[in-house]
């Protein structure tokens, strides 16, 4: 843990803030398989899910060569080239 | 750093939280396990607790865990030997020297700390103890044991230990909004992604080293410095030092940073209007007096460009809190088109030993004495006026001239608007070839070389800027014979030195808009 001070005038909270939400899906949703056990098994139970809700919507799948280390960016470049929305899995 | 014995509350070996003042008499000794004279006085410790436990308590307070435990088995130690490795206890109380060891009663005050091992001293605070609490002498033999041994230095003195506890202490001059990282985040990347940066790696303002920043002024970390538009934000000694850091200066350039600061903020200057303008204009700093020489400075070979910390962070530092602070960031309310590499850093100093004339700030009215920066907001520069063939003094200032007609358009004359000329050594030798050759003096040559007749600014086929067509139709034909010099007033031009003593190559910055409608340039002294 490392700690800094804040250099600015403090009238921005310093969390990252999470994308609005829009109530809707449409485009292409990715969904990642990190690589940990059964995490395709819950990918494929919402992959089923949302095929079933969101017909117009177009699934990808994708997978991280090891759940240990950082996605590869040549993988989440494609990803987020091809995706508008991404669905990352943990699993066990 | 008061000395004074403060409560505190530390778990030992076992696990158990002790709380001092205990309510009884009390032996404090600090120990580190690495320091051989604490490995002298750990048994007689032990003694002590032997003898008097029943009556006093006798804690040894260790500054690491490891050691403690090591402490421990090797001494066979049964006193409770507490974990002071977070080192806040040994900060509070003070001491220098390891072992320090203080006889307090039963509040916790007491006689003054025994620091090192001069055996009379501890004999006699055996004595004492002995006498106190009226019990048998502890069985050290004393004869036994050396006359005196240097103790250690506290682990609390370590330099970035130390830095770190002051600022952590409550009376810690830091206030600003303390942002934890987490280990396995990268912490130069997360600068950039909370947008701190201009763009370039940043020194991560960590207390300690802001804690370090603020000892190179005198002013207090919460005094505000200036309101930093454009959200006009209050800017404290603590944010702009927080920021100095970011850039790289050394504690001794964060004077200079304040005065620039100061300067930038006026109304004068006009700092909003230098972000906001589509045209690009950035402060450039001039440094003057004696500050020069003390930060190492350059102002010789290569005073415009890189390499001198102080030249490239102080100039960094004022961008960093205009943007920081003041929120001018690029597509926010910083409109430039094109935008100069002078945002990232401009700051140098006057070579005034290699100047004939006054010194830029003395012209401005202050003492050859004061270390002062000047604020000028320009729109261009360095730009380069090459001329190594000149061999006469209104040849070189003529040549000067010429090189600042270029200045926004080389058509356009009679313009209110301010440059800054920094002649280089080679160019102020052949000036002065002939005898002496005053500031003014070159002014009044710049501005002869310079005149052209209003007809050759009206609008043409060649470059419509400049009077309309329809506006010269109304003028006489005396009236666009007459010259008009390149600047409005001679005082739009202000004059340096500065440069290596081999090369003929002067150069110059060229203003913005310059006046109440834009930006006057200010001085201000630099309090050290």
């Amino acid at each position: 843990m490392t700690t800094i001070l804040d250099p600015t005038d403090e009238r921005v909270p310093v969390e990252r803030q999470i994308t609005a939400r829009t109530g809707d899906i449409s485009g292409i949703v990715g969904l990642l398989d990190i690589h940990k056990p059964r995490g395709n098994i819950l990918l494929d139970e919402l992959e089923l899910l949302l095929a079933t809700r969101y017909p117009k919507v177009e699934l990808r799948r994708y997978t991280k060569p090891t759940f240990a280390k950082p996605c590869p960016p040549d993988l989440r470049l494609q990803i987020r080239s091809e995706c508008d929305y991404l669905v990352e899995a943990l699993a066990d | 750093m008061s000395a004074a014995p403060s409560g505190f509350s530390l778990t030992d070996q076992n696990g158990q939280t002790r709380v001092f003042p205990t309510g009884r008499p009390s032996l404090i000794c600090f120990l580190k396990e690495d320091c051989n004279t604490c490995n002298l006085v750990a048994p007689i410790l032990e003694a002590f607790h032997q003898a008097w436990g029943e009556q006093a308590d006798i804690w040894v307070l260790g500054q690491s865990k490891d050691g403690n435990q090591i402490l421990q088995d090797r001494h066979g130690l049964t006193l409770p030997v507490l974990d002071d490795s977070a080192l806040k206890t040994s900060f509070a109380w003070g001491f220098e020297i390891v072992p320090a060891v203080y006889w307090l009663d039963a509040e916790g005050q007491g006689g003054p700390c025994v620091e090192g091992f001069v055996r009379t001293e501890w004999q006699a605070l055996a004595s004492q103890i002995s006498a106190d609490l009226k019990a048998s002498d502890c069985g050290v033999v004393w004869a036994d044991l050396p006359d005196w041994r240097p103790g250690c230095g506290s682990k609390h003195l370590d330099r970035e230990i130390h830095d770190r506890l002051l600022a952590e202490a409550n009376n810690s001059p830091i206030r600003a909004r303390r942002i934890e990282i987490a280990s396995s985040d990268d912490l130069d990347e997360f600068m950039f992604d909370q947008g701190f940066s201009d763009g370039l790696p940043l020194v991560p303002p960590t207390p300690e080293r802001v804690l370090r920043m603020l000892s190179g002024t005198q002013r207090g970390s919460q005094e505000i410095v200036a309101v930093v538009p454009p959200n006009m934000a209050p800017a404290t000694v603590e944010k702009v030092a927080i920021n100095a850091v970011m850039a790289g200066c050394r504690p001794e350039y964060l004077p200079v940073v304040i005065a620039a600061l100061e300067a930038v903020c006026t109304d004068e200057f006009n700092m909003h209007g230098v972000t906001a303008t589509t045209m690009g204009a950035s402060p450039v700093l001039v440094i003057n007096g004696p500050i020069r020489q003390r930060l190492g400075m350059n102002m010789k070979l290569g005073a415009l460009g890189p390499d001198n910390r102080a030249n490239a962070t102080i100039g960094r530092a004022l961008r960093l809190i205009i943007r920081n602070v003041g929120g001018a960031k690029p597509g926010g309310v910083d409109r430039s088109t094109l935008s100069t590499p002078m945002k990232f850093t401009m700051c140098f100093p006057e070579w005034e030993e290699g100047s004939p004339w006054e010194p830029l700030h003395v012209e401005r009215g202050f003492a050859p004495s004061d270390s002062v920066v000047t604020a000028f907001a320009m729109t261009s520069g360095p730009v380069q006026i090459v001329d190594q063939e000149s061999r006469q003094p209104d040849q070189i200032a003529g040549t000067l001239g010429l090189g600042l007609e270029g200045m926004f358009l080389s058509k356009i004359h009679r313009m209110p608007v301010d440059a800054l000329l920094v002649v280089c050594p080679e160019h102020i030798k052949t000036l002065l070839s002939d005898g002496p050759y005053s500031k003014a003096r070159l002014r009044d040559r710049i501005q002869e070389v310079t005149r052209r007749p209003l007809r050759d600014m009206v609008a043409n086929e060649i470059s419509g800027a400049g009077i309309p067509l329809a506006s010269a139709a109304k003028m006489t034909e005396a009236q666009l014979d007459m010259l008009v010099p390149k600047f409005s007033s001679d005082q739009h031009i202000h004059i340096v030195v500065a440069g290596s003593e081999a090369g003929k190559f002067s150069a110059a910055f060229h203003g913005w808009v310059t006046g109440p409608a834009g930006s006057v340039s200010v001085s201000r002294k630099i309090e050290c």
